[in-house]
């Protein structure tokens, strides 16, 4: 049941974040372009995205010394995988306008047309490399 | 104040990614692996926060943001081909390592060297689309 329930409440922790965002001060929460605009762009216009990404990490701070079982894996890749994969989720993201979140979370919560497209898309795109992954092993 | 909102908004953020365990690359790829050993546990963080927002999104564009004149809000409505072509690369490069732009962030906090390979990887291809493909003006939005 745990498989079910701390997802579903993590999720739903994360519709929350994105709807106080969203009321709050009127914008989407999209994590690739929160933080795509930060560090390609410097105007004032940014303060808000800072504060959001400074509580994004202080949250992971808080959680990492409160519930470190959370982050108990192995963080461990080749660094050619790593610089290849941190390559294309920068630039796809940015040519695709979005990510899990912006794409994901916000624009399918506001039925975008769009947003579902890019869902699929990713979708099928993450599920065909883990399966030629699996097959080469 | 609409810094603050923002702030608390990033911190519920992160509780939630990582709650739900999508701060974790295995359980990630686990997730994706749907041809083969597939972990579902996933598909309830996308479930459950689309599912909120569906409801609260709704009740909430229909009123004025507080702390701000008007929504910010895409003004596209078609898929076209860059969508398409970046929704492709980004779920290879999710496929290969399994993180996504939030999650990498979070996972920042562990010090981890891998993580910052990725990161600064992910800040290059970034910069890479500002260079090569930038759209009109996308820092007045």
């Amino acid at each position: 049941m745990n498989n079910i329930i701390a997802p579903t409440i993590g999720g739903a922790l994360i519709g929350l974040s994105s709807t106080i965002l969203l009321f709050g001060i009127g914008r989407i929460s999209g994590i690739s372009g929160i933080f795509g605009s930060l560090i390609t762009t410097f105007n004032k216009e940014n303060t808000w995205r800072v504060a959001w990404v400074l509580g994004l990490l202080v949250g992971g701070a808080i959680m990492l010394s409160l519930y470190p079982h959370y982050f108990d894996y192995e963080f461990s890749f080749s660094k050619t995988k790593l610089i290849i994969a941190g390559l294309l989720v920068g630039f796809g993201t940015r040519l695709g306008s979005g990510c899990t979140s912006g794409h994901g979370v916000c624009g399918l919560g506001r039925r975008s047309m769009r947003s579902l497209v890019a869902v699929i898309t990713f979708m099928a795109s993450g599920i065909v490399v883990v399966a030629i992954e699996n097959l080469l092993k | 104040m609409r810094n603050i909102v923002s702030f608390v908004a990033g911190i519920i953020f992160s509780i939630g990614l990582t709650i739900s365990g999508m701060v974790n690359p295995f359980k990630v790829k686990g997730f994706l692996d749907i041809l083969g050993n597939w972990d579902y546990s996933l598909a309830f963080v996308m479930g459950g926060a689309v599912i909120f927002n569906l409801v609260a999104f709704n009740i909430v564009l229909n009123k004025k943001p507080l702390l701000s004149e008007s929504y910010f809000l895409p003004k596209k409505f078609k898929a076209d081909r860059n969508l398409i072509l970046g929704a492709f690369l980004f779920g290879v490069g999710w496929g290969l390592v399994g993180v996504c732009p939030g999650p990498a962030l979070v996972n920042a906090v562990t010090l981890n060297g891998d993580v910052f390979i990725f990161i600064f990887s992910m800040i290059i291809g970034m910069i890479l689309f500002n260079i090569f493909v930038k759209r009109p003006s996308p820092s007045k939005r």
